[in-house]
């Protein structure tokens, strides 16, 4: 449903993506993993056309991403995203958060939309929490209502850029049981991450990103635990056993 | 001090005109500074080339003439083009123009302050700019610019003096009027300086209760 085919993208003189093709399929969990500055962000962003890219083309479910166009409103409501700091909106509550966009965006009427607001909050664990403003929440409980706010959306797929990086080591699990449960009803999902754990067992396939390139992809137990290029194993090597 | 009570009594009633006249001045250009700032702000923030220049542009031209100069030309000058304007309205559009300069600079600070994240919260969720701005951005601006926008209106309330010079009877014109008639200069001058405080006080107030609030967060 995500098509990318020979992307590049270059910010200045720095060219950060050289050349990106990859798809992921309806139901699929892909992660991205890599080193920083590798340009695993900019992929996603690039897809829900936050930001534009120099070449090559992204489709979404056959529609080309171009941040540009008028047709972006309807891909962005269709892939959701979640960020690393969250950016919920401090003004609103947690649940006035959830509904915005379906209220404002997708003109649904505002009972409804309340309704499945609290639903969605109830899913994420936080359905006691739905009158509280973002500064009142834990990093954790605000993801979480970031991810509730990206389903309010009925997306077709979610984007996820480094979710966890950004949260109390404590506080991490709550965030990647409520991710996992998504995986397994079926959501399709593509994944920033530097928690290797999730990516094996969550993951379908693991895409390893170094230098703007693709250097190894495969299924994600393959890629973790048999990893074929020296760049691959070096990385893990590195992000497994720091010491 | 009793000379004083007494040139009180005799002169408040006809310095009340002035004061409201003042309180219009103040009030009308207050908010057309207002809708005009936020035009040039957003203009400056929209990312068009076009409308980017132009704001900068007249913003700078706004700020590079005094206020009384821009009365003179709106009240003298403006008629031999083919617009006559009564005094009142010159010194309404002309401080309201004046003052839209920093109003739309102290406008495109606040926009600017909101992190980066929120905008792009709110595209991601399928926002267009115009929906961003009103329901993302602006509504956490407001918390950042009202302090300094409380500080404008004390400044506006006592440039509102200036219309004086375009004959516009406001509270500092009546003062000279009756100082001029009656040589009591010391009674006149003291009553109008003070009935200038005491409508800034309040404005005062309100601008320590939004530094509040904005600190609160």
């Amino acid at each position: 449903m995500i098509e990318l085919s020979n992307v590049h993208k270059s910010f200045g003189k720095v060219e950060v993506l050289k050349g990106i093709t990859a798809s992921v399929e309806k139901g699929e969990v892909v992660c991205i993993i890599g080193p920083s500055g590798s340009g695993k962000s900019t992929i996603l962003r690039c897809i829900n056309g936050l930001e534009s890219y120099d070449s090559g083309d992204i489709l979404v479910e056959g529609a080309r991403v171009d941040r540009n166009a008028p047709s972006i409103v309807a891909i962005r409501t269709q892939v959701s995203m979640v960020f690393q700091r969250f950016n919920l909106f401090p003004h609103r509550t947690a649940l006035e958060n959830v509904i915005e966009g379906p209220i404002y965006v997708k003109k649904e009427p505002r009972v409804h939309a309340l309704e499945r607001g609290r639903a969605l909050l109830a899913q994420v664990g936080l359905a006691e929490k739905a009158d509280a403003h973002p500064p009142q929440l834990s990093g954790g409980q605000q993801q979480r209502v970031a991810i509730a706010r990206a389903l309010a959306m009925q997306p077709k797929a979610i984007l996820f850029d480094e979710p966890t990086s950004a949260l109390d080591p404590e506080l991490v699990g709550d965030v990647l049981s409520v991710m996992r449960k998504l995986a397994d009803d079926g959501m399709t999902m593509v994944v920033v991450t530097h928690e290797m754990g999730f990516a094996r067992d969550v993951a379908d396939r693991v895409l390893f990103i170094d230098g703007g390139v693709i250097v190894e992809q495969g299924p994600a137990r393959s890629v973790l635990n048999q990893p074929q290029h020296a760049r691959t194993q070096d990385f893990l090597r590195r992000v497994l056993h720091p010491l | 001090m009793q000379a004083f009570w007494r040139d009180a009594v005799e002169f408040l009633p006809i310095l009340m005109n002035g004061v409201a006249l003042t309180i219009i001045v103040t009030i009308g250009s207050l908010l057309l500074s207002t809708v005009l700032g936020l035009i040039w702000a957003l203009m400056r923030v929209s990312g068009i080339g076009i409308f980017t220049g132009f704001s900068a542009g007249l913003i700078n031209v706004i700020r590079g003439i005094p206020i009384i100069v821009l009365l003179f030309y709106l009240y003298f000058v403006m008629p031999e083009l083919g617009l006559t304007l009564t005094a009142l309205q010159a010194a309404i559009l002309g401080l309201g123009i004046a003052y839209s300069a920093y109003q739309a600079e102290n406008f495109r600070a606040g926009i600017e302050a909101i992190d980066k994240g929120q905008i792009e919260a709110a595209q991601a969720i399928g926002m267009g700019w115009w929906q961003t701005m009103r329901r993302v951005v602006l509504p956490q601006a407001v918390r950042i610019v009202l302090p300094p926008y409380g500080n404008i209106m004390i400044m506006m309330l006592k440039d509102s003096s200036q219309a004086s010079t375009i004959t516009v009877a406001e509270l500092a014109l009546q003062g000279k009027l009756i100082a001029s008639s009656t040589f009591k200069n010391t009674s006149v001058f003291t009553l109008v300086a003070l009935m200038y405080l005491t409508m800034s006080i309040p404005l005062i107030l309100l601008v320590r209760h939004f530094e509040k609030r904005a600190g609160q967060k």
